[in-house]
């Protein structure tokens, strides 16, 4: 670098500039997503809808296997009415949970060790690579076999389901955190256990809540298959009992009631991402 | 009485396996950035350090603030040898270094916070802070809600909130535009006349290493070491027309006559340019 040698000073001193340039970035649009997209969105949403309605009133579609959306919708109500509906979604939403919680458990610190300590990471991360790279699925008999027919494997798939999600993001986040941060933090004097809590958890957050929707999103697949193949209760039981009955009027309604609760859980997780992440955002999500 | 004490420090850095650099023609994984370093500051001093890029000022300043392991020698404080951060130092860094998910004021705060100090304290000595710095009314913003100018207000006032009696700055202003930079030198000036913390201040302008220094430290080309020590006998408090006075522009050729020739060794030290540096 060149030494540059300032002009004599202005004399003049400026107003603060703390005062003077209380710059108020001009309001950005509230949000991308939802506003415009779902009202240009609605018209063919309606027209699929009317077409499973009319078409098997026409005969188009043999309504034996595909009901029309009234009496999906009538199905609908009286499985809500019987009460057996919530029972299968609490039973679902309880298996995915206690499956996506133990993940994150057992995920976030393990993230943090890998993604801090390279050695923890050569030695663990071909381990990780290749489970990761095994379909839950395909794990579900050794789940079985393991842990018998009962809840625990039905955990241990939507476990298997999400954990990695979790640790993939975390380790990333964590090897993304700004080194001047840490120097920072080192030299006001953060002990070792304050470097994780104070700095490189927050810093990674974003990565994380990344991660951990795409997580719950697979943890909840996850339990609808397991039921699917192995349960006695929960949606994908449901689903796949009302099959086998020919019930497609209830098999058509648990699966508007799973896609209900996925779109509601990704817009729930969504509005997370983005409250836990607001600092990175724009100004008008401060609270002046 | 002597504050620092900086004496013999040394520093080699083993580069990473499959790197080189090339010093005097040889290729090698070694490089020796500071190379017997002395250097007595007084308490409450300024010291201004000037020298090339490379020169190893970073790393000298890392090494004071116990961040950095010397390769040999030691550094003193207060008598004390330094062999990590001591709460008794703060730290100002040229990028600001604020915790983005943080707010002004728990920016602040935080400094105070791994020092163990009280919730109500911290509180109270972090508004503080920010007032002395003309901040008051943006505690609850984050840093990407501040301009450059004010966000190292806030990384000075983190830096000052703990009381520090010594106070790094590794060219804390180099990112500001002239204006802000001349405003926020004399801030600085005005609250360290105040608090009398002995401040360490790297810089690559003569005329901010003049109008803040009690004495002004002239670091060589790699290797470093302290090539001259001049005496800046400037009457304080100072004011921005000082840069215009006759003993001003004498200062001024006096530092460049010191620093031209270490400046073009370090030109022709391309190979080393602070390819590694943070
Ligand atoms: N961790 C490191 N590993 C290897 N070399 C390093 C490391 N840190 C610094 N260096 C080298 O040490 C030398 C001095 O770096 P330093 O950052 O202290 O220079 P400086 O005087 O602060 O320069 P500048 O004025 O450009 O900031 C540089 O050549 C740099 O490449
Ligand atoms: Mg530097």
């Amino acid at each position: 670098m060149a030494y540059i040698s300032e002009k004599p000073g202005i004399g003049v001193r400026l107003p603060s500039i703390a005062a003077g340039s209380a710059t108020r970035p001009a309001r950005k649009h509230k949000t991308a997503r939802g506003d415009g997209t779902f009202s240009y969105g609605l018209p063919l949403l309606m027209l699929f809808f009317l077409l499973w309605e009319i078409a098997p009133r026409l005969g188009w579609l043999n309504p034996i296997f595909f009901p029309p959306l009234s009496d999906v919708c009538r199905s609908w109500f009286g499985l809500a009415e019987s009460g057996v509906l919530a029972k299968h979604i609490g039973i679902s939403l309880q298996r995915a949970a206690i499956g996506f919680g133990l993940a994150t458990i057992v995920a976030v610190p393990l993230g943090f060790l890998m993604g801090r300590y390279s050695l923890f990471e050569k030695i663990s991360d071909l381990l990780v690579q290749t489970l990761r790279n095994t379909s839950q699925f395909a794990l579900l008999p050794v789940f079985i076999l393991l842990l018998g027919i009962g809840e625990a494997s039905k955990i241990a798939i939507t476990f298997y389901s999400s954990v990695f999600f979790l640790l993939v993001n975390t380790i990333s986040g964590v090897k993304a955190v700004d080194p001047l941060l840490l120097k920072a933090a080192r030299s006001m004097g953060t002990s070792d256990v304050d470097l994780f809590r104070k700095v490189i958890l927050p810093a990674s957050i974003p990565s994380i809540v990344a991660g951990a929707r795409l997580a719950v999103k697979s943890s909840i697949f996850a339990v609808i298959g397991a039921e699917m193949l192995a349960a006695k209760s929960g949606l994908g039981y449901l689903i796949q009992q009302s099959q086998l009955m020919m019930e497609t009027g209830d098999m058509y309604a648990g699966i508007l009631t799973m896609t209900l609760i996925g779109l509601i859980v990704n817009y729930l997780l969504v509005w997370f991402e983005r409250w836990a992440t607001s600092w990175k955002g724009q100004s008008d999500t401060s609270p002046h | 009485m002597d504050r620092i004490v900086v004496s013999g420090i040394r520093k080699t850095f083993q580069l990473k396996p499959g790197q080189y650099v090339t010093v005097d023609g040889e290729e090698t994984d070694r490089v020796t950035v500071l190379d017997g370093v002395d250097l007595n500051i007084r308490k409450g001093e300024f010291i201004t350090l000037v020298g090339p890029s490379g020169s190893g000022k970073s790393v000298l300043l890392d090494i004071i603030g116990g961040l950095t392991q010397a390769s040999k020698g030691i550094v003193q404080l207060d008598g004390t040898t330094i062999t990590r951060p001591d709460p008794k130092t703060g730290y100002v860094f040229q990028q600001y270094a604020l915790f983005p998910w943080r707010t002004a004021l728990s920016n602040i705060e935080y400094a105070l916070e791994v020092r163990g100090v009280p919730k109500r304290e911290r509180t109270d000595r972090a508004r503080y802070f920010l007032a002395l710095f003309g901040l008051s009314g943006f505690e609850d913003r984050y840093p990407n809600q501040l301009s450059g100018g004010m966000q190292q207000r806030v990384a000075i006032a983190r830096a000052l909130a703990s009381n520090p009696e010594v106070l790094l700055m590794d060219e804390p202003f180099a990112a500001l535009d002239a204006q802000t930079r001349e405003i926020l030198q004399s801030e600085l000036l005005k609250i360290w006349e105040k608090i009398n913390t002995t401040v360490i201040f790297v810089t690559h302008s003569i005329d901010e290493a003049i109008y803040l220094a009690d004495r002004i430290v002239v670091m060589t080309a790699r290797p470093g070491t302290v090539k001259e020590i001049i005496d800046i006998d400037l009457p304080r408090p100072r004011d921005g027309d000082i840069r215009s006075s006759t003993e001003f522009n004498a200062h001024r050729a006096r530092v460049w006559k010191a620093l031209r020739d270490e400046v073009n060794k370090a030109q022709k030290d391309w190979a080393l340019s602070p390819a590694y540096a943070n």
